[in-house]
């Protein structure tokens, strides 16, 4: 039986210099669900997705991906396990010397010994489950943004992978693409029988697509569980992200000095 | 004067630590070459950019270089009453020097920076990362034909600097000036070695281009990667290079044409 977890992370400790930037994290995704990663900007959900993908180390801890440590892994190795994933980026970091079909081709023609002719069929089953077999010929200068993340994400699809991972997927999008990006993760996921990790602090359209959340905040996990429990979770963090309260455990002040020593007031008083 | 110490011999091991990083990479590269030469396109690809696309500047240089030696050449030999010799003195200074040398110059600021914006641009919007994720290297993919195609081109490119040169020095020296073209031509056949000349200059030309395309792809790959970084990669490339093939010559010059020749 296929183990319930497709990633686990265990007592994960990651510091890029001395200063760690994830704490004793640890965390399961579960197989076939679609899990967000949610917190403020800084609070390190993207160092985690680059660990997950095998990108980083944990410096202390554990990150079993698809049945394997990480840390084990020689490059033979970690290429075999990056085969069974894609990856969606912020901006979509498509190959900008490369059509839209090309980019798409790009690993089929690198992994596969396929016949140009069944290359060019999946490329257009790809580009047409995120409706864009149009927009083949074009180069990537030639899209707007939320084709651009399109084109990213059936080029992350392309061999069908078990994991997808999601860094950022809806940021600078307009309502429409948003929604349409949120609803390809959605179906793509469901469609492939693939399992999804998306990092994000988009939270009003995450919650509402997502099987589990984990909230983090300053390198900890905070809070987690399907998106009806962490909203009643009452923990006061995940309150005021998913309310957007200017104030709260995140305070809108900057630390500093009293405001009247800062003006002269204290002295002259 | 204790922090001026602490800062010099910070600069000093970063200085040793990139350029033991560099030798690396540089060894790394050469072991994961295969995919430049299994898939010969994506190297004819960069020869395309690197090489084609600086003809027009080399040529256009060595016609003025051979134009401006011609003339040189032919006010300080006519003193001696060597004018004939006009075309010895354009083919020799041409081809064991300036068309290694300045050629060299020239591509690394037309190819070498190019080459070092593209890679720097590919990892600040994160397409190499994508592609390390799609299991693809990226020194195989992308740095191994760019350093392949422009070392290849290097070569080619000085020996078109060096014959346009030589047309240069024909058009002013036997068209302009009159000096004797049947003289012009036998002397430079007669005392241009293939040799001790020929083969010297495009031993430099290889090596001159083995020194700028490994300096551009690294300081790519290396780039910090932000707009900033990346401007500042490039004008290394350009800098160092330039500097490299200067002192590079110098080495060469002394192995090869200090034995009397």
């Amino acid at each position: 039986m296929a183990d319930p977890a497709i990633a686990q992370i265990e007592d994960l400790t990651f510091a890029y210099g001395r200063e760690p930037v994830l704490h004793g994290i640890d965390l399961d995704i579960p197989r076939g669900k679609v899990v967000a990663v949610m917190g403020q900007s800084g609070c390190g959900k993207t160092t985690l997705l680059r660990i997950i993908a095998a990108a980083l180390l944990p410096t202390r801890g554990r990150a079993r991906v698809l049945g394997q440590v990480t840390a084990d892994l020689d490059r033979d190795a970690l290429y075999a396990l990056r085969r069974r994933m894609g990856m969606l980026y912020q901006f979509g970091a498509l190959f900008t010397d490369m059509t839209v079909f090309d980019n798409v081709a790009f690993q089929m023609r690198e992994h596969t010994n396929l016949p140009e002719d069944a290359i060019r069929d999946l490329v257009l089953l790809k580009l047409e489950a995120v409706g864009l077999r149009g927009a083949a010929p074009l180069m990537p200068a030639e899209l707007s943004g939320g084709m651009a993340r399109r084109v990213a994400l059936a080029r992350a699809i392309a061999l069908d992978p078990e994991l997808i991972l999601y860094d950022e997927p809806f940021t600078g999008l307009d309502p429409i693409a948003l929604g349409v990006i949120a609803r390809l993760v959605r179906q793509l996921n469901d469609a492939l029988g693939a399992t999804a990790v998306i990092v994000t602090h988009d939270v009003a359209e995450t919650l509402p697509l997502v099987d589990y959340v984990y909230f983090m905040a300053d390198g900890r996990v905070v809070a987690q569980g399907t998106p009806a429990e962490v909203r009643r979770s009452g923990v006061p963090f995940v309150e005021q992200f998913v309310s957007g309260a200017i104030d709260g455990p995140v305070p809108f002040h900057y630390p500093a000095q009293g405001y009247g020593a800062d003006l002269g007031l204290a002295a002259s008083a | 004067m204790r922090a001026a110490l602490t800062h010099l011999g910070a600069a000093v091991t970063a200085g040793i630590w990139r350029l033991g990083y560099g030798a690396r990479f540089f060894a790394y590269l050469l072991v994961h070459s295969g995919t430049a030469f299994r898939r010969f396109r994506l190297t004819l690809r960069e020869i395309y950019f690197a090489g084609v696309l600086s003809l027009i500047i080399i040529l256009v240089s060595g016609l003025f270089v051979g134009m401006v030696l011609g003339l040189q050449g032919y006010d300080t030999l006519q003193r001696y009453g060597s004018s004939e010799a006009l075309g010895v003195l354009v083919a020799l200074s041409l081809v064991r020097e300036l068309g290694p040398v300045v050629a060299g110059l020239l591509f690394a600021s037309r190819a070498g920076s190019a080459i070092t914006a593209e890679i720097g641009l590919m990892k600040a919007t994160e397409q190499l990362s994508a592609m390390e994720m799609m299991a693809v290297d990226p020194i195989a993919r992308v740095v191994a034909p760019r350093f392949w195609g422009g070392v290849l081109s290097m070569p080619l490119l000085a020996a078109l600097f060096s014959a346009m040169g030589i047309f240069g020095g024909y058009l002013v020296g036997v068209v302009l000036i009159g000096v004797d073209e049947g003289a012009f031509w036998s002397q430079m056949q007669a005392a241009v070695d293939v040799r001790n000349d020929i083969l010297n200059g495009v031993i430099k030309s290889v090596v001159f281009g083995v020194a700028v395309t490994l300096i551009a792809v690294f300081e790519g790959y290396d780039a910090v990667p932000t707009a900033e970084g990346v401007s500042g990669a490039t004008t290394r490339t350009v800098v160092t290079s330039s500097l490299a093939i200067l002192a590079l010559d110098f080495v060469l010059t002394a192995l090869m044409f200090t034995g009397g020749n």
